[in-house]
């Protein structure tokens, strides 16, 4: 733009056309922003409902710092000790820790606070519930493959991070059940061999509850963690716009290509359009649904519990896994290992965890495949992976529902104790009944597939042979749906290496490979393989033979009759409703 | 299978069954042929955004009209002002989102475009480069040929961790024998949790239960002062709480050592679990069994506080109980085992 090298009419009007330009052109000057925004402000998004789900935690996490922000301007986190004379009536007067005190204020004294205080837990628990459903989409549609490892590994991060920077906000408010909370944490630390009781007063700077801790968890949830989800959130991002985002399967739609509306100006409108239409939504949770009163739990007192405590629903599980244990404990050389505190609340939330972090890399070398994947998969189509995610999610609800015991029980009029036993024996069993089930559903619906590829899709004609025979019409399915159902891999099935191929040097590796082929041969080989050239060409020929029309405009009879007589009059071609063409003069009974 | 190999199979099955039909022609929108469908869907833009900025004017409308506090204009039960505000906010905001994708889905183009994509990797001679010109860094600082300076700094940048961690030592105190005693002590009265007034036996019934709390709780120094209060009282209270309850004695089936601990019937238990330290406090008078509402471990009073059910591992601690001069409960002693969750040092 050489515009500031004349002031004549002409350059004042290409000013007015493009008003940006001067101050686009400032910016470039000191930043050079044009070379790396080029190719950026019309990149290409692909179009999918499931989409959306990540978009939903990224801006539940934008509610999160614009709520938390205006909460932060009256919060006092101080375990100090002070009456409270706001205005809720029934607690004046009592003792409470400035940190009660100041949200009861937010509550009842700042207009506005309340449905700031309610927006902020309703965002807490979107944001955590959409990543939770974003990572279970990215999972079933194998979105975790190469090149997006990393992601994956930064997106579980991500809902690690999540669920303790929640819990560490639920603790805030210091009233009886976050107090309750804190406690069962303590109890949890304490069941740490050997460093239990030093961390559990390092943590609580002293012993529990002291009067540190609440400050502490406030510069964790203000500043520590918030500052370390926005940089693995724009890390994420980052990753996310450099490999480019997957896409269905489709008429030309390919795994070298990403199809869909340019950033500006489509996704601005849609993505940003979402960004208010999330943060309204929660508006209208806030003012309309409430949710934690603390005011109606009093302050905290560690004489005191209610019946029926429960912590939000992401801690449910790690409950569930700590009401349902047996109540084992080892004494040995005067120490106490408490296996029934340990384990539930310290070693099995983290194999939950590290079984999702590793699960990629274990079927990237079952598979040995080394390609980068930008097509999703459907569900079906990986029916062993589909099947592990939902017995891990069979494992959380059973689990979850164990964390409801109390509340099942006097819901539905039930035995505790019986629940619990139930639940012990279920959470092992649910989980290998889901798969199994999730498993051979998923093939079914592989060989679903194959049959409308071969055989065509019904028609709902049923035809009428002379001898009384009934067979129902199929029709090729379209090109499109054809395609998109067959673009997908065939699943490698890795052959057993054979020992002798290498000199007794890569024995180990044999054996290695032994179990790779067999955990191959075990994750793929009932699968349901897309038909070849030849099966579908086979299966063409014989439809167009089906649905060939005789000379005297007679048809074959579809199905397996053999007779001698022929369909008389004109027989439907079962393109009557499928809008392929009009339906007059084609009624099915002429007479 | 070699990585060749597996390129092959790969290759193999590179092959699809049914060509690529490629995209589809773009299908225009009433609204890109039709002036009166755009001038309608501009309108329809227009008016979601013209309704936000009324429900932006309301929501300061309702900020200054509701009022909230002890005495808050109500709605449907609820405070007005909340619902209000979290109301007219909320369409606000919705307003501009439907708004804005509504622009986005019927005026922005929806011609479809395809990108290609290019390998996540950067070229080998890119990789060369950045390979060569790490060697070429690290050779320059001869940090291979001088292991002394290598190893040097290492230990040096390994040290800092010692001042990092031991900085932190002052986050607490050593825990020491805290965990092991409570304030309970010989001749301490056993109180009412709430009223802290001293408790008799036959001042209860059987079945009863009460939460209570050592005496000097609620005692008070020369001056009028709690002897106990603020942080101490919490860390206190965390420990020393406890409950009463009086049962028949021959339901009553104590071990040979604990057969003097209780007064006519009447037993004292710690309040904390022993599971996750949780307080206990839900009482089934019929069975005598305790209920911790936390986890649900189940203690029966009457024989020691055995663990009958639940994820707790141990007994709820008992505090022996005895009567002073004027025929209050009293303690004989501290608890004999710490109180609450277990820990590696308990033994």
């Amino acid at each position: 733009m050489s515009h500031a090298t004349t002031n004549g009419a002409k350059a004042a009007t290409a000013k007015r056309a493009n008003p940006l330009g001067g101050l686009l052109t400032w910016a470039d000057d000191r930043t050079g922003l044009a070379a790396v925004s080029k190719k950026q402000i019309r990149k290409v998004f692909p179009d999918h409902w499931s989409f959306m789900l990540g978009e939903i935690a990224l801006w539940s996490f934008v509610v999160l710092l614009l709520t938390g922000t205006f909460l932060t301007l009256w919060f006092k986190p101080s375990m100090a000790e002070v009456v409270y004379d706001g205005s809720y009536d029934q607690l004046r007067g009592l003792h409470m820790s400035e940190a009660y005190a100041s949200t009861l204020d937010i509550s009842f004294d700042i207009r506005g606070g309340l449905l700031m205080r309610q927006m902020h837990h309703w965002s807490a628990m979107l944001f955590i519930a959409a990543m939770f459903v974003h990572m279970m989409r990215v999972f079933f549609t194998g979105a975790f493959r190469k090149p997006r490892e990393l992601n994956y590994l930064i997106g579980l991060l991500l809902l690690l991070l999540g669920v303790i920077e929640g819990f560490a906000g639920y603790s805030l408010p210091d009233d009886l059940l976050s107090g309750t909370g804190l406690r069962i944490a303590d109890g949890l630390v304490k069941a740490t061999p050997v460093l239990g009781t030093y961390m559990s007063f390092f943590m609580f700077g002293g012993e529990f509850p002291g009067d540190v801790i609440i400050p502490r968890l406030y510069i964790v949830h203000v500043l520590l963690i918030p500052g370390i989800l926005l940089a693995l959130i724009g890390l994420h991002m980052l990753l996310l716009v450099y490999q480019k985002h997957t896409q269905w399967p489709g008429p030309g739609r390919t795994n070298n290509n990403v199809v869909g509306y340019p950033m500006l100006p489509v996704y601005a409108a849609k993505a940003g359009g979402f960004f208010f239409i999330v943060f309204g939504v929660t508006a209208l949770m806030g003012g309309l649904l409430s949710i934690n009163p603390v005011w109606r739990y009093g302050p905290y007192n560690p004489a005191e519990v209610t019946a029926g405590s429960q912590p939000d629903w992401y801690m449910g599980f790690a409950e569930g896994l700590l009401r349902i244990m047996p109540g084992w404990e080892t004494h040995i050389f005067g120490f106490t290992i408490s296996w029934n505190v340990m384990l539930p609340g310290q070693i099995i939330p983290v194999m939950f965890l590290a079984a999702m972090l590793a699960y990629p890399f274990i079927e990237a070398w079952i598979t040995g495949d080394k390609r980068e994947h930008h097509l999703l998969q459907r569900p079906r189509n990986a029916p062993t992976r589909t099947a592990f995610l939902v017995s891990l999610m069979t494992a959380y609800g059973m689990l979850w529902m164990a964390g409801g015991n109390d509340l099942l029980a006097v819901i539905f009029n039930l035995n505790l104790n019986y629940i619990t036993y139930f639940m012990r024996v279920m959470v092992f069993v649910a989980p290998v009944v889901a798969f199994i089930v999730t498993r051979r559903w998923c093939i079914s619906l592989q060989r679903q597939d194959e049959a409308r590829l071969l055989h065509g899709y019904e028609t709902g004609v049923i035809m009428r042979s002379p001898e009384g025979a009934y067979a129902e019409k199929h029709l090729p399915i379209s090109g499109d749906e054809a395609y998109t159902l067959t673009a997908r891999d065939r699943d490698p099935l890795l052959p057993a290496p054979t020992a002798a191929d290498e000199n007794g040097v890569a024995a180990r590796h044999v054996r290695l490979h032994r179990l790779r082929a067999r955990l191959s041969r075990a994750w793929f080989a009932h699968n349901v393989q897309k038909p070849t050239t030849t099966e579908l060409e086979e299966a063409r020929h014989h439809a167009e033979h089906e649905l060939a029309v005789r000379d005297d405009g007679h048809q074959h009879v579809s199905g397996d009759y053999t007779g001698d007589y022929e369909l008389d009059g004109h027989a439907a071609d079962g393109h009557q409703f499928d809008g392929r063409h009009g339906v007059s003069g084609e009624e099915l009974r002429q007479h | 299978m070699s990585h060749d190999e597996i390129a092959r199979r790969d290759g193999d099955h590179a092959e699809e069954p049914i060509v690529n039909p490629g995209m589809h022609e773009h299908q225009p929108r009433p609204t890109d042929i039709d002036d009166v469908a755009g001038r309608r869907a501009e309108r329809q833009v227009a008016t979601f955004f013209g309704l936000s900025s009324v429900m932006a004017i309301l929501f300061c409308v309702a900020y200054f009209t509701f009022d909230i506090g002890d005495e808050p204009d109500l709605f449907l039960g609820y405070g007005a002002s909340n619902i209000f505000l979290g109301l007219t906010l909320g369409l606000a905001l919705l307003f501009i989102g439907i708004g804005a994708i509504q622009w986005a889905r019927k005026l922005m183009s929806d011609v479809e475009i395809s990108e290609a994509r290019h390998p996540s990797r950067s070229s080998d001679e890119d990789r060369d480069i950045a390979l060569s010109a790490l060697n070429q860094g690290i050779a320059d600082s001869a940090i291979g040929r001088r292991p002394l300076i290598r190893n040097s700094l290492l230990g040096a940048l390994g040290a800092l961790g010692l001042p990092a961690i031991v900085a932190l030592r002052d986050l607490g105190p050593l825990p020491g024998t805290a965990l092991e005693q409570t304030v309970w002590r010989k001749g301490m009265r056993v109180v009412n949790d709430v009223s802290g007034t001293p408790i008799k036996a036959e001042q209860m019934e059987i079945g009863q239960l009460v939460n209570a709390e050592p005496g000097i709780f609620f005692a008070v120094d020369e001056e009028g002062e709690p002897v106990v209060e603020g942080v101490e009282l919490q860390q206190e209270k965390a420990k020393a709480a406890v409950i009463l309850v009086k049962m028949r004695p021959e339901d009553i089936t104590p071990y040979p050592n604990r057969e003097n601990w209780g007064v006519e019937g009447v037993l004292c238990y710690s309040k904390i679990c022993t599971h996750v330290g949780c307080p206990i406090s839900l009482w089934e008078q019929q069975t005598h069994h305790l209920l911790c509402p936390c986890h649900q471990s189940t203690f029966d009073l009457a024989d020691n506080g055995k663990v009958i059910f639940g994820p707790a591992a141990r007994a709820l601690p008992q505090l022996p109980l005895m009567v002073d001069d004027e025929g209050y409960l009293v303690a004989q002693s501290d608890f004999p085992e710490p109180v609450g969750p277990s820990y590696w040092e308990r033994g």
